[in-house]
């Protein structure tokens, strides 16, 4: 079953803004349970010890994401996966900051996977702080009204004369104020404050919101007592590691353990079985599992196994052939996705035309920590799992399915993600433990190795595009045609297009003002695992866009970027009207919600030039590269600086981000997510590439398998952030797009030469 | 399976394993200090770092039959309560995205620091190279390594 994905979503409804002030609500049963789960003392990935003897603690919640307990301690609920955002930290903060919480009271747990209590809990596709925003202040002005009323009753005062700071309630003047903790006993019976009933504070007036916080797992992980997928240990667990089908769609034709259960600690071998085609997303791939007492035993139990396989119908297939048939058949007409005007009578009509194929490899995700989760299937039917997951309800679903039980038997625990990147938003793994668990009958945790990793990733697809620009007589680009394929996600052997959801990240959508624009898709088939990766398809049509922008700017003589201001045109808002064909999804949102702005992507570029000092740089020669890309809502200009050392190895000292991401939540975690969005692309640009020969993967490790080394990154990255009071919009994936064609516009300054396929060489 | 003697972070543990069996899966598995981690079983990437003798090494490809009577320190056994010089930084630069490779770059860190208090640039860069990360904290790793090494 293919989740609901609001970037690729045709269905808006999970997505849209109308759902969501539903989300906060909950049934006070609901509350009072997250009450005595803080209470409890102990929720995975924190320690939550509170303070007072046992029994004496009350707490009051007013919904399923704050509680507040008499010890003066706020308890905020994270329900969103944390592999590295700061999400954990960052919709927390929204919530305490409307509440008037002092942070350093506050704790947070982390929510187990369960949509009918928290809502959208996938963390993919940069929407969290889009979707959530709202709500979070909801579930915080909530808590506030109540205790406002509460201290005003006391003090017998009008609310208006009440407010919140540093978790008391005070009177205004500040005569008096109480500990929020004082007043939970009162709150007991108080009635919810309606939705149309809560007052939002004024931006000006948060003290978090728009700010540098740090991470709350921050000291966790510099101590190494965060706690990872891999991490938790259970009485009995056995580890299992898994030999799984090389090719995809191979079979077992048969097995021996003989030698694997005679290593010490190997316990027992276990077949799993694998899917058909397309290779489902949310089951495993056919392979024999080993389980064993420890990592080592296992590890060294699934070399040892000898299986016979059926390798199937992709055992001849070869990426690099496969390939170069999608350039061909970029180079014939496709299936229109997109008209505006005549671009045929454009083409016709061209006093020059531009003409490029770009290609760009498949990525694997390479997260460090490799996937890894863990089961208890107990006698009763009912499960426990913990796993890194970014969609532990498509898990908790998957598990469910897989063991034939119902959904409410299972419960899904959320640890910390060493990395996700999209990879673990697929739950294979997690039901790869729920299935060994069930098989053994103990608790199970299967763990990847690397090279099980990359050999079985949901790959990024490789990708052919084709585009054709044209110029009329006096240099204006009339014309603009996009062709572009690549195997989509959740394909198999059946031909197929990539899906309109993927069409919409970086090709449709083009923005600038050509009368002319024809998009045309292309047909392939997938002969390997297809998913998704940080910004997914925008990667490879980020690089063709920019790149061929940069490339028409040069034959003109003019500056990049002042081409960009001009074709963005005056400031309005895109719609797109009556030029899609088929649904254009806009990443789950109405476009009349969230426009394309090309005002506020001239500012956004218009501020990178200055910052990086971009005129005076070109003026003086240095290899400077320009890219802009609008993805997930989030506007972004990048400007790269190259140069080589004297080894001849690329170097790239300087790159300024410019972003608006309307409303700035964590200012911190807004650049850090630029500047590891730049070392990410990086590896995409510069190192990393993933290739099948014979249906098999060829890279088994992170020497094949690069991702760049700190000389590799860039020396300095600067992220420059619009002050903005329009709905925020996430920052996980728009760094990644226009930093490659940026790289690769630069390198050509530095080289003479373009790259027109990824990785680059420089 | 043999028995050894190991010495860690400062304590004598007694473990059983087989000879080849790398000191990573006796530090996770074994003795169930989880702050070590595995990333890619072959000394590439620098998650699995601990010191031996005050040497950063990667746990994931020591079999325990060769560590004899090193002295092996852990992310947990740096410092008592996260005070020593990296971690205080590593707070400072909020460092970490995901976190899982941050045990690993600190204690590769603190060996350099070991060897050599005030690293250039291109010290912390070659002496680094080894650690993968990639969510991107190469940046912020290298700016804590300065502020650490002021701070010595």
């Amino acid at each position: 079953m293919m989740p609901k994905l609001p970037f690729l979503n045709k269905q808006k409804s999970t997505a849209s803004t109308a759902d969501r002030s539903e989300i906060y609500r909950a049934s006070r049963r609901d509350f009072l349970k997250i009450g005595s789960l803080a209470a409890g003392g102990f929720v995975l990935g924190i320690n939550f010890q509170c303070s007072g003897p046992k029994g004496e603690l009350i707490t009051f919640a007013p919904n399923v994401f704050v509680s507040i307990g008499s010890d003066n301690i706020v308890t905020i609920v994270a329900h969103r996966s944390e592999m590295g955002t700061g999400i954990r930290t960052s919709l927390p903060m929204i919530v305490a900051d409307e509440l008037g919480a002092d942070w350093s009271l506050v704790k947070i747990v982390q929510a187990e996977g369960d949509e009918d209590k928290y809502g959208n809990q996938n963390t993919d596709g940069s929407f969290s702080i889009r979707m959530f925003y709202e709500p979070m202040k909801k579930a915080g002005a909530a808590a506030r009204q109540m205790l406002v009323k509460a201290a005003a009753a006391e003090w017998k005062v009008d609310p208006s004369e009440c407010d919140t700071e540093a978790s008391h309630v005070i009177l205004k003047g500040g005569s008096k104020k109480i500990p929020f903790g004082d007043l939970v006993s009162q709150i007991q019976t108080m009635e919810l404050p309606k939705d149309e009933e809560l007052v939002m504070k004024d931006f000006s007036a948060y003290k978090l919101v728009g700010k540098d916080v740090p991470i709350y797992d921050l000291k966790d992980i510099a101590t190494g007592k965060a706690v990872f997928g891999a991490d938790v240990n259970l009485p009995n667990m056995l580890i299992a590691v898994v030999r799984r089908s090389p090719v995809v769609g191979a079979k077992v034709i048969s097995f021996n353990d003989e030698k694997a259960l005679a290593i010490p600690g190997v316990k027992k071998v276990v077949k799993i079985e694998g899917g058909g085609d397309p290779p489902p997303l949310d089951q495993p791939l056919e392979g024999i599992a080993v389980l064993a007492e420890n990592t080592w035993a296992a590890i060294k139990g699934s070399e040892a196994l000898e299986v016979e396989w059926d390798l199937g119908v992709n055992q001849s297939y070869n990426s690099a052939a496969q390939l170069q048939e999608m350039v061909k058949s970029t180079a014939k007409s496709g299936t229109v996705k997109r008209e505006r005007g005549d671009f045929s009578q454009a083409k016709a009509s061209a006093g020059k035309t531009f003409e490029k194929t770009y290609l760009a490899p498949f990525y694997a995700h390479a997260t460090v920590e490799p996937p890894a989760a863990i089961a208890d299937v107990k006698a009763d039917g009912s499960v426990e799992i913990w796993a890194p997951s970014q969609h532990p309800q498509w898990a908790k679903g998957a598990v469910a399915g897989a063991l034939g039980v119902d959904v409410t038997k299972v419960r899904i625990n959320v640890t910390l993600l060493g990395g996700g990147f999209g990879r673990k938003s697929k739950p294979d793994y997690v039901v790869e433990a729920a299935l060994l668990s069930k098989a053994a009958g103990v608790p199970v945790r299967v763990q990847w190795t690397r090279s099980c990793d990359l050999h079985h990733d949901f790959y990024h697809s490789h990708s052919a595009q084709r585009i054709v620009a044209t110029l009329d007589a006096a240099g204006n680009l009339t014309g603009w045609n996009h062709h572009t394929v690549f195997p989509a996600i959740g394909s198999g052997l059946t031909a197929a297009p990539p899906s309109d959801g993927e069409l919409d990240l970086g090709c449709r959508d083009f923005p600038y003002d050509v009368p002319n624009i024809r998009i045309e898709s292309h047909e392939s088939t997938a002969h390997t695992r297809i998913g998704w990766l940080r910004s997914v398809s925008n990667i490879h049509h980020a690089f063709a866009t920019s790149s061929m922008l940069d490339e028409i700017a040069e034959s003109k003589g003019l500056d990049p970027v002042e081409q960009a201001i001009q074709l963005l045109g005056e400031d309005r808002d895109l719609v797109f009207a009556g030029e899609m064909v088929g649904d254009y999804g806009n990443y789950g949102e109405k476009i009349e919600d969230f426009p394309w702005s090309t005002g506020r992507m001239k500012k956004v570029i218009e501020t990178v030039a200055e910052k990086s000092n971009w005129k005076a740089n070109l003026a003086a020669g240095k290899a400077i590269g320009f890219a802009a890309h609008k993805s997930f809502l989030t506007y972004v200009a990048c400007v790269v600086t190259v140069e080589k050392d004297a080894a001849g190895n690329l170097v790239i000292p300087e790159v300024h981000y410019a972003v608006d991401c309307g409303i700035p939540v964590n200012t911190d975690r807004i650049r850090s997510q630029f500047e590891g969005g730049a070392q990410f692309a990086t590896s995409l640009a510069t190192t990393s590439a993933i290739t099948l020969e014979n249906g098999k993967v060829v890279q088994n490790n992170f020497d094949t398998y690069q991702i760049i080394r700190m000389p590799q990154a860039p020396k300095k990255i600067h992220v420059h952030i619009i002050p903005s009071m329009e709905k925020p919009t996430g920052v996980g994936e728009p760094p990644v797009p226009p930093f490659i064609p940026a790289l690769a516009n630069a390198v050509y300054k530095l080289t003479g030469k373009r790259n027109y396929e990824l990785p680059i060489k420089a | 399976m043999e028995n050894y003697k190991l010495s860690i972070n400062g304590k004598t543990q007694e473990v059983t394993a087989s000879e080849d069996m790398p000191l990573l899966w006796v530090i996770r598995d074994l003795l169930d200090m989880k702050g070590t981690k595995f990333g890619c079983g072959q000394a590439l990437c620098g998650a699995c770092t601990v010191h031996l003798d005050g040497e950063a090494v990667r746990s994931c490809s020591l079999p325990i039959s060769e560590v004899g009577a090193g002295k092996i320190t852990t992310i947990e056994g740096l410092s008592e309560d996260g005070s020593h010089p990296l971690q205080k930084a590593w707070v400072e630069h909020v460092v970490p995205q995901c976190g899982y490779c941050q045990s690993g770059q600190i204690m590769n860190a603190a060996a350099l620091l070991t060897k050599n208090p005030s690293p250039s640039e291109a010290d912390i860069e070659a002496a680094m190279e080894g650690n993968l990360c990639r969510c991107g904290t190469y940046n912020r790793i290298k700016d804590a390594i300065v502020t650490a090494s002021q701070s010595l």
